[in-house]
């Protein structure tokens, strides 16, 4: 299935290529889960730490048990803030 | 010790200057800077005063910290009553004009009454002159900071100056020190314009000697500073990035105010992003971002330089914006960006450049812009009142010409420096200024992140974010992660934001510490430069007693429980995109539940127990 991979500020250099403006569609397998998209783009766990799905946070627990659906989007940053 | 027990007051209306003792007493109840200028304020001006008249005084406060080695101590605060807000105004800058006002061995200057000629400054040490500043008077601040320095002969004279755009009313106007450091917001540079100030010179060679305890202060500073380079944010995030990583992450959980807040995502937040201005670009193969740049004493380093694409249509033939200056930071993106629709990087640095050069809070500037292009969607303006700018959301050169006639105050200009509330009544609009208690909304939707709807609602320097940043907690997960969407709560955790952030304002460091210290490392470090025991209990109680200070001007003022709330709009309109859509501001149901925590009654004034209690003074 394809979902959209965004990935932002240190991160960006896990961008597959043919990413624009820091987001990417990529194919995973149905149901995949979210950390198995995060190991999939190489992504160090550690630096995973806002992890959104849709706009909504998930926590590390529903990173490994909630499962992707056809058409989401999936965004992560490392730590940062600003204000 | 630290503080340097004297105070500079500036009479202006007699040109003379005089040297006090600091009072001690209230720098144990109020620490520095924020909390104990303000304390001066409610000491020596009458609440109710007109803030552009003689009455009001501006005062140029240090903290106690400030121009110590302290990671991040070269702040500084300009107090004063605004003219936009009519409320308390606390606007803080870094740069490095507050350790050198400190160096010269000053905690704060008060300025009072009005000089009948354009006049400046000159601090060197412990002399202080008034100068005549009539050739300075018309000048921008870019080009007044160079006079300065010229007829001085010193070029490490530092300034604090405003523009033209407070010599012409324009009621958001900021004071800019070091060209591109600003006390932004609030009106604070109107209130010195209007004084016939133009600016302040300071050259201090005493340092900062009269710590408590140097031994102990040395080695409280190296650890707190450890802890700042090993932690994610302040150690790699913000200097690299800078504060405009947030652009791309409000956007997505639907919390980015755009097109005058009608909206709650921007299509091209990607295009104006920290990630965007680190892109080389096509005509010369350069990114908008040259490098970062820090303040005095700060080991964080999240300041932005830039530069503007030469062949940009904005500044094609001006090669005085060519160079690197003061480059976008997240809330003036947002307010110039997506607030008006406009997705051109350039353009938005631009504007921000001008903002600098001629002394205006660019967030305030942004949002009155996207005011105005509302009224002119829905036809309340046209091409006739704006003096033929197509005020269209998304235009970026009707954002940049609206810049420059602010700055300069010429024609529609003089509407947009009334800010966004008094230029939606003039129009007959007023829903549409989005805005508490006169002043301007920054970049987070109340209706997707609910907890700054309160922050909002309840500032005491009117909409903002610096007063409770609860974007740490709500979305970044700083210091634990909390539901944006919910309410419940959100009156407790504001509070808490509230008053930690009042201590830490009065301490002479940077807010941005706190996304890897709390107050457990600010204590040690006052603690052993500062006499009196600073534990961080003392902290909570003196940000909490700021906090009362603060509301009980404001309620002496004239404000009532009925301006602690947000424009109808967002109690009438749901989020439109994203994880909020439909979604509206629970801040109505928040209020009962957070004038209780604070000990107020049901009408928002201050109870008798918690006036005793924090000893708040009459």
């Amino acid at each position: 299935m394809k979902i959209t991979l965004k990935l932002f500020a240190s991160l960006t250099d896990y961008l597959p290529e043919g990413a624009v403006r820091n987001a990417a569609e990529v194919e995973v397998p149905a149901g995949a889960s979210l950390n198995a998209v995060i190991d999939r783009y190489r992504v160090p766990r550690e630096l995973a730490h806002l992890v959104l799905v849709n706009g909504v946070y998930a926590g590390a627990s529903e990173r490994e048990k909630s499962c992707l659906k056809e058409g989401d989007t999936l965004a992560i940053w490392p730590p940062v803030a600003g204000g | 010790m630290a503080w340097t027990k004297k105070i500079l007051r500036v009479n202006l209306t007699e040109g003379k200057v005089s040297s006090e003792p600091l009072n001690m007493e209230w720098a144990q109840q109020y620490l520095g800077q924020r909390g104990l200028a303000t304390r001066y304020l409610v000491d020596e001006i009458d609440p109710k005063c007109d803030p552009l008249g003689p009455e009001n005084k501006l005062i140029m406060a240090t903290g106690p910290l400030t121009g110590t080695m302290v990671s991040t101590g070269g702040r500084y605060s300009v107090i004063t009553k605004s003219p936009l807000t009519n409320c308390v105004a606390c606007s803080n800058s870094g740069g490095f004009i507050g350790a050198e006002m400190k160096s010269a061995g000053w905690d704060m200057i008060i300025f009072e009454g009005k000089s009948p000629k354009p006049v400046y400054l000159y601090v060197e040490n412990e002399t202080a002159e008034l100068v005549p500043a009539d050739d300075l008077w018309g000048k921008s601040v870019w080009e007044a900071d160079k006079l300065i320095h010229e007829k001085h002969g010193d070029p490490q004279l530092r300034i604090s100056c405003i523009g033209r755009a407070a010599e012409a009313g324009c009621l958001y106007s900021a004071v800019i020190n070091d060209l591109h450091r600003a006390a932004g917001r609030s009106g604070v540079g109107t209130v010195m314009g209007s004084k016939n100030l133009k600016a302040v010179a300071v050259r201090g060679t005493r340092g900062v000697g009269n710590i408590k305890d140097p031994k102990r202060f040395m080695e409280e500073v190296s650890k707190a500073k450890q802890v700042l380079a090993e932690n994610e944010v302040t150690g790699k995030g913000l200097p690299t990035y800078g504060t405009q990583v947030l652009m791309n992450v409000i956007n997505e959980v639907g919390a980015m105010p755009t097109r005058n807040m009608r909206e709650v995502q921007f299509e091209h937040a990607n295009q104006i992003s920290a990630e965007a201005m680190a892109e080389p670009r096509k005509s010369d193969g350069k990114p908008n971002l040259t490098t970062n740049a820090g303040c005095f004493a700060c080991t964080i380093a999240c300041g932005r330089i830039s530069t503007i694409d030469k062949t940009h249509y904005s500044v094609v033939n001006k090669p005085e914006y060519w160079g690197n200056s003061g480059g976008l930071e997240y809330e003036a993106a947002w307010a110039l960006g997506c607030d008006t629709g406009v997705g051109d990087l350039d353009a938005l640095t631009y504007a921000n450049f001008v903002c600098n050069e001629d002394g205006m809070d660019p967030i305030s500037f942004g949002a009155t812009v996207a005011a105005a292009m509302e009224l002119y969607d829905i036809g309340a303006i046209d091409s006739k009142t704006t003096g033929g700018i197509e005020m269209k959301f998304g235009s970026a050169e009707a954002l940049t010409q609206a810049a420059e006639l602010t700055a300069r105050g010429e024609g529609f200009g003089q509407d947009l420096g009334l800010g966004s509330k008094r230029l939606c009544e003039k129009y007959g609009h007023p829903d549409l200024s989005m805005t508490v208690k006169g002043q301007e909304f920054p970049a987070y939707d109340p209706r997707g992140i609910q907890g700054m709807g309160l922050t909002y609602a309840t500032s005491n320097r009117g909409a903002c974010h610096l007063r409770s940043y609860t974007v740490a907690s709500e979305i970044l997960g700083i210091p634990e992660k909390t539901d944006p969407l919910a309410t419940e709560g959100k009156p407790g955790l504001v509070k808490a934001f509230q008053d930690a952030t009042a201590a830490v304002d009065s301490t002479g460091c940077c807010v941005f510490t706190t996304f890897a210290w709390t107050l457990e490392n600010f204590a040690p470090q006052l603690d052993a430069a500062c006499e009196g025991d600073w534990t961080p209990e003392k902290l909570v109680e003196v940000g909490e007693r700021i906090w009362n200070l603060e509301r009980e001007f404001n309620l002496k003022a004239g404000i009532t429980a009925a301006d602690d709330t947000l424009p109808k709009r967002f109690f009438t309109e749901g989020a439109n995109t994203g994880p909020a859509k439909g979604k509206k501001s629970g801040v109505k149901e928040m209020m009962p539940e957070y004038y209780q925590l604070r000990g107020w009654s049901a009408e928002g004034t201050i109870n008798p127990d918690t006036r005793k209690r924090l000893g708040l003074p009459g």
